[in-house]
């Protein structure tokens, strides 16, 4: 059996809220609230980034595997924020957790899928035999431009997944990704903001890649979506999801415990995947779930995973998912404290 | 502000914790050589739990440029589980939560930015666990 | 050993000192001490400074001293012990006139701060620069954490705290060369910006630019150039952990104990033998810890003591007659040596309105950076 042994997720405790942002831009807040289904947003603080975010998924994995992280023969980071536009994320990562230095470590890009790439090398490296273990990275710290819609959704967070044979909590029963050259988002080199589209990034990119990626997966594994309990797609905004999966023949009561987005907001490469880690929080041994990202560009990758007896055991070993998100401890910032703290100001250069 | 070859020498203290106990009971997170207190060279390779308790704390409102966006931040001094004595930043932490006897954990955060085109300096900060 | 006398003193005026480079700073003093010496040539100089290098880009301060006060040739050097660098050149001067190897020794301090932009980075490499101030810890920060122990551990008050710098302005306004010569009230310290809490702005000593000087010379040659000396009676030096948080107990400064039990053996003398202290008060803590470790007080008894009275004129012993660093100001590297002036002048009668009466026995303590270093003179009315 092959799929993830250990998974993690890390969310930062500063929110900014929909309302807030919509204010700052004289935009009506109930609008973006019912139309977009955003309610607020996680922020990284001023020492969080991609790396930090994927240290702290990537530990509460390793606290849910139990196993020696010198075991692990791969590392992968994708996230459209590295830090470095030269120099690796997750060379960092290794030298934090202890693994390596006899270890691949590769960081990608490809939009907000990303995070499923690095899963999916990972998983085929195991699958391969070419080692025991190895881990996938999505995370991100993304940015929207001031004023533009994806203020309201690009946010922070990541997960972590280790894939491995042994004492497997969710194996992958299937795997597919469709891709094609959909110019509908992109960010060039130095530049601070993303462009996108605007519609175009819905039907021909987004609806279009989820569908034929999800429905290739349905053919291929020859199971039906009622057959599922949790199905989970990327998270750009609240709508689209839950319309792609209606689209693909799933129902909102699979869709709702991986629907987070309304309040984390889009973070890009780790948007799907923290919504699977906010599944496995609440599943069953035997509970199939179905997953689909859609990084712009464009493309999908999508996983099958059923659930083992494993998951009781590891479960409560590191911070759950919606426990994050709803920490009693959170901090809302103002419009002025989030331009500050995502430097959307400039600053004199110390 | 470490330069590069500077800063990746203390990685394996910053990053992972990696220290030394000496017989005497001392612990350093820095490298050393003698045991300050009993001068014994012998010692034993640890790595902290990144878990202490807050022997004293300040809160910074006037920083070197390095830090003043962060301004006002905690500093505390800490002694971990295993005896270490370390000082580190305060993040993720109300003030009110500051005191003397405070349990916290380490966190692996960005320490700084050597300007727009240096290296990121990464390491250990610390919050109050609840 | 030999014994050795001051025999001149020069000091600049401390504050702002926009028309001065640290080269003009040192030349005041270093020209006046000689007129007060009445010397011309000297045979040896020491320079301390604790960060000549970052605050004005300029290292090998002997070479350059040495040559814009007209000895070239002579043996010059700087010495750096952080914030007690002017002490310990002091103390080197001191070895070097008791050893025979020189007579007439030159022996200053200087440092240029307000030609720097972040003065808080520079003070804070006295620090463990890559397991303190890597972690964004600052000088005020560190003495907060003192403070903080202390004030929990002894019940001492945040307006007894304000005494210390209330009683050292009170000290000030008698000293022409004081930064800010002028009375504080526990309103103004109390409502003074914060720097590190429960530190505020008016717990701490300045940023100064400034210069002092000593000429020293052996003690049974002092009449040949003056009848104004004084004998260094006994110089007491050490180390402590250079990491704020390797002290084992957080309100005590080891390195000054051990610092001023040396400079007791080797005068004979004890606590209660000193007619007046000026202590490195670089914030108001620093003043009541260290009080408390030279054995003027008891552990966790100098903070109130002070506040009562205890550590001006009329009191248990007089403490910074000066001004202390907080009103006196604070040139760093010139402090230790600024602080053996104002001794001289006490004890040769020299001190004007803040003289302290029948002072036979005054003591200087510097410290350098959280008591990493310490050093201690206690120097003889003759």
């Amino acid at each position: 059996m092959i799929g993830i042994v250990g998974y993690g997720s890390y969310v930062p405790m500063y929110r900014i809220k929909s309302s807030t942002i919509a204010k700052q831009w004289g935009s009506d807040p109930a609008a973006i609230e019912k139309g977009l289904m955003l309610i607020e947003k996680t922020v990284p603080y001023f020492d969080e980034d991609t790396i930090t975010i994927s240290v702290a998924a990537a530990k509460n994995a390793l606290l849910r595997a139990q196993i020696d992280p010198q075991r692990i023969g791969a590392v992968y980071i994708g996230s459209e924020s590295h830090p470095y536009a030269v120099k690796p994320s997750g060379t960092v990562l290794i030298d934090a957790l202890g693994i390596g230095p006899h270890v691949h470590v590769a960081d990608f890009e490809f939009a907000c899928k990303a995070g499923t790439e690095a899963m999916y090398v990972a998983y085929s490296h195991v699958k391969s035999g070419e080692m025991e273990f190895a881990m996938g990275i999505g995370s991100d710290t993304s940015q929207g431009a001031p004023g533009d819609a994806l203020e309201y959704s690009a946010s922070a967070g990541g997960s972590a997944f280790i894939f491995g044979k042994e004492n497997v909590v969710a194996e992958v029963l299937f795997t597919h990704s469709f891709t094609s050259d959909t110019a509908d988002f992109w960010r060039r080199e130095y530049q601070t903001y993303p462009r996108h589209g605007g519609r175009f990034t819905g039907e021909p990119a987004y609806f279009k890649h989820i569908l034929g990626c999800g429905r290739a997966l349905l053919e291929k594994s020859g199971m039906k979506p009622e057959e599922f309990q949790f199905a989970v797609f990327h998270m750009p905004n609240g709508r689209f999801p839950l319309k792609v999966g209606k689209d693909l023949g799933f129902k909102q009561e699979q869709m709702s415990e991986g629907w987070i987005v309304n309040i984390m907001g889009n973070t890009y490469s780790g948007s799907s995947i923290t919504g699977l880690t906010a599944i496995l929080d609440v599943a069953k041994p035997g509970d199939k779930i179905f997953l689909v990202s859609f990084g712009s560009g464009a493309g999908s990758d999508g996983f099958i995973f059923q659930v083992t007896e494993r998951i009781n055991e590891v479960r409560d070993l590191a911070p759950k998912t919606r426990e994050m998100l709803n920490n009693p401890n959170k901090i809302y910032l103002d419009y002025g404290q989030y331009a500050a703290i995502r430097k959307k100001i400039h600053f004199n250069e110390y | 502000m470490a330069i590069s070859q500077r800063y990746t020498r203390e990685i394996p203290h910053r990053y992972r914790l990696e220290a030394q106990k000496f017989p005497s009971g001392f612990v350093s997170l820095p490298r050393r050589y003698v045991d300050p207190i009993s001068g014994s060279r012998e010692f034993e390779k640890i790595r902290l739990s990144g878990k202490g308790t807050i022997l004293s704390y300040t809160i910074i409102y006037v920083s070197a440029d390095q830090f003043k966006l962060l301004t006002p931040y905690a500093v505390a001094v800490i002694e971990t589980d295993e005896g270490a004595r370390v000082t580190a930043m305060m993040t993720d932490t109300n003030f009110e939560d500051l005191k003397i006897g405070a349990r916290v954990e380490f966190v692996f955060r960005k320490i700084m930015e050597e300007g727009a085109s240096g290296i990121i300096n990464y390491g250990y900060k610390a919050k109050i666990i609840k | 050993m030999r014994d050795v006398a001051i025999i001149g003193v020069g000091l600049t005026q401390f504050g702002e000192n926009w028309d001065q480079s640290i080269r003009d700073l040192f030349a005041e003093a270093a020209l006046k001490a000689m007129e007060s010496a009445k010397i011309e040539k000297v045979d040896s100089l020491y320079v301390g400074s604790m960060s000549s290098g970052l605050y004005a880009y300029q290292e090998h301060l002997g070479s350059l001293m040495a040559d814009y006060v007209g000895q070239i040739g002579v043996p010059a050097v700087r010495i750096e012990s952080a914030c007690s660098s002017g002490g310990q050149a002091v103390r080197m001067g001191f070895l070097d006139v008791a050893s025979g190897m020189h007579d007439i020794v030159l022996v200053g301090g200087v440092e240029k701060m307000w030609d720097v932009e972040d003065g808080t980075f520079v003070l804070a490499t006295a620090a463990d620069q890559e397991y303190e101030v890597y972690n964004g810890v600052t000088f005020p920060g560190l003495y907060a954490m003192m403070a903080r122990v202390y004030m929990e551990r002894y019940g001492l008050t945040r307006e007894e705290l304000a005494q210390v710098p209330i009683k050292n302005h009170k000290h000030g306004v008698n000293n022409p060369y004081a930064q800010f010569p002028f009375e504080i009230d526990l309103k103004a310290v109390l409502s003074s910006s914060m720097v590190a809490d429960p530190l505020r702005l008016l717990d701490c000593s300045p940023i100064t630019d400034g210069a002092a000087c000593v000429i020293l010379c052996p003690l049974e040659r002092a009449k040949e150039f003056t009848d104004k000396f004084v004998k260094i009676r006994a110089v007491g030096s050490a180390s402590g952990p250079i990491a704020f948080h390797d002290h084992k107990d957080l309100t005590r400064l080891d390195a000054v104990k051990l610092a001023g039990e040396r400079a007791y053996k080797m005068a004979g003398l004890k606590p209660e033998d000193i007619d007046f202290v000026e202590v490195h008060d670089c914030f108001s803590i620093a003043e009541i810890l260290v009080a408390e470790e030279l054995g003027f007080f008891d552990y966790g008894t100098a903070g109130k003591a002070i506040a009562e009275g205890q550590a001006t004129y009329g009191g248990k012993i007089v403490i910074n007659p000066s001004g202390g660093l907080k009103a006196k100001g604070h040139p760093v590297g010139a402090t230790g040596v600024a602080q053996i002036v104002e001794a001289y002048l006490q004890l040769t009668g020299q001190a004007g309105k803040r003289q302290v009466s029948n002072a036979r026995f005054g003591m200087t303590q510097n410290m350098g950076g959280s008591g990493g270093s310490c050093v201690v003179h206690i120097l003889e009315a003759m």
